[in-house]
């Protein structure tokens, strides 16, 4: 029985591999279970084999599956203790380079790049800054692209981007138009959004700050072991790692690389 | 008719148990049977997010800690689930934490660790449904028996709370329904059997 639901689902994601190109082999099967769980319902599937052959036999069913697979909601300045830590301690250290580059992996719908590219503007660091944000749902990346917000989100994120230690309002890095905010071109065009997948791409640049949150989690053991070499590759010597509240590299293979910069709140320090 | 009622497994690997309002009390009451080297113990309470986890400093006499992420399963550990996180299982004796959306209202949800318990685990598992306000867990619970998991749920009447445990017998019928110390001297059995 559990051995009949393990088979299905390898064999689903290897369908999916196999024809479409995206990779959750490596995905942590009790999490990929349950959403795929979810997605059985939607499509009046009884069994993941049944899915797979209409996922197989029809590209619309597939991308609609993506959506379940890649949905990742977050905040601007989740977390404002993180924020606060790279707005206090790292950019400060920031300051020492001529030009600067982030890496904001899994970045879903772009709530976190722009926290980044605010209070790099509020530091007066943006003009110099690049942020290159990647996800491999290219929905979202499309939607962090236009940069719009809706105004019932912008006061939850006014009072987590205060908690992150700014003295500035946010509605400074926005405009409002017809119940949305725009986010102010000036940040949106510091931002290269682009399809990066942590399972199956390499490094592109070299970054001083990295930052993936909530995204190894759904990662098992080796795919967790990819992902922070990659990071550790494309950090420069000293470069920082933003980890999740509930992520740290302590069952990691690539541990010995990082030091503890900011235990609690997950920032880590490449040797 | 009354049914010969199921007999106590004798390999138990894992332990899960949710609570929700009047949980603190009635786990300090469960934990104080606990072997020493007890089966691990996975456990959801609903607990507000934002808010940091006091949950394992909570309790004295005993191995808790708050889960984190791929840490594997050991006996004689509590692992809670950390706020606003779900807590799951995976088949190869790890944990696994996600941020998908709430549950039942909840992150951490309890029927979301029962569920991945009983898909893991399958008869290994021993389901524990405790005192609270609301449905979450009967779900969970209730696939934790259809894999062979063996189920207990607390006494509505001995329940600080007892919604959540009526939730789960309208649901199906578990193997056990105790009161806290019937459920203390159940848990107290594993580890005594089993571990050599």
């Amino acid at each position: 029985m559990t051995e009949d639901a393990e088979l299905e689902l390898r064999l689903l994601l290897e369908a999916i591999y196999q024809k479409y190109h995206y990779d959750f082999r490596g995905y942590s099967v009790a999490s990929i279970r349950r959403r795929l769980q979810q997605a059985l319902g939607a499509f009046g599937c009884s069994t993941l084999s049944g899915l797979q052959e209409r996922v197989l036999h029809d590209p619309a069913t597939f991308r609609a599956l993506l959506r379940y697979l890649t949905v990742q909601v977050t905040d601007m300045f989740r977390d404002p203790g993180y924020f606060k830590t790279f707005r206090e301690r790292v950019v400060p250290l920031l300051r020492t380079y001529p030009s600067i580059k982030l890496w904001i992996a899994g970045c879903a719908t772009g709530e976190e790049p722009y926290s980044f590219a605010i209070i790099l503007r509020e530091e007066g660091l943006l003009e110099r800054s690049v942020l290159y944000a990647t996800d491999i749902s290219g929905e979202s990346l499309e939607k962090a692209a236009e940069g719009v917000y809706p105004l019932d989100r912008i006061a939850a994120f006014s009072e987590l981007h205060r908690r992150s230690g700014s003295s500035h309002s946010l509605s400074e890095h926005y405009t409002a138009a017809y119940g949305a905010a725009v986010i102010d071109r000036s940040l949106r065009s510091r931002v290269v959004f682009s399809d990066h997948s942590l399972a199956t791409d390499n490094v592109f640049a070299e970054v001083q700050v990295v930052s993936c949150r909530n995204v190894l989690i759904y990662f098992d053991k080796s795919l967790q072991d990819r992902a922070t070499g990659l990071f550790r590759d494309s950090l420069c010597r000293k470069g920082f790692l933003g980890l999740g509240s509930k992520e740290s590299l302590r069952f990691s293979a690539n541990s010995s690389a990082f030091s503890d910069f900011a235990r609690e709140e997950r920032w880590y320090q490449k040797q | 008719m009354t049914p010969v009622p199921r007999r106590v497994p004798s390999e138990v690997e894992l332990v899960v148990a949710g609570a929700s309002a009047g949980a603190i009390d009635a786990l300090r009451v469960v934990f104080s049977g606990l072997v020493a080297r007890h089966p691990p113990l996975a456990i959801v309470v609903h607990v507000p997010a934002h808010t940091p986890s006091l949950l394992p400093s909570l309790f004295s006499g005993v191995c808790a800690v708050e889960a984190e992420d791929k840490q594997p399963l050991e006996p004689g550990t509590i692992y809670f689930a950390p706020p606003d996180y779900h807590l799951l299982v995976e088949s190869g004796g790890l944990l696994s934490l996600n941020a998908d959306g709430p549950v039942n209202f909840s992150r951490p949800a309890i029927d979301v660790l029962f569920e991945s318990a009983a898909i893991a685990f399958g008869p290994r598992v021993v389901g524990v449904l405790l005192t609270g306000a609301n449905s979450d867990g009967a779900e969970g619970l209730a696939a934790i028996h259809a894999a062979g998991g063996f189920t207990v749920v607390q006494h509505p009447d001995t329940a600080s709370a007892p919604a959540m445990p009526q939730a789960a017998l309208r649901r199906f019928t578990p193997d056990r329904v105790l009161d806290l110390l019937g459920i203390r001297d159940l848990l107290a059995e594993f580890g005594t059997r089993g571990t050599p």
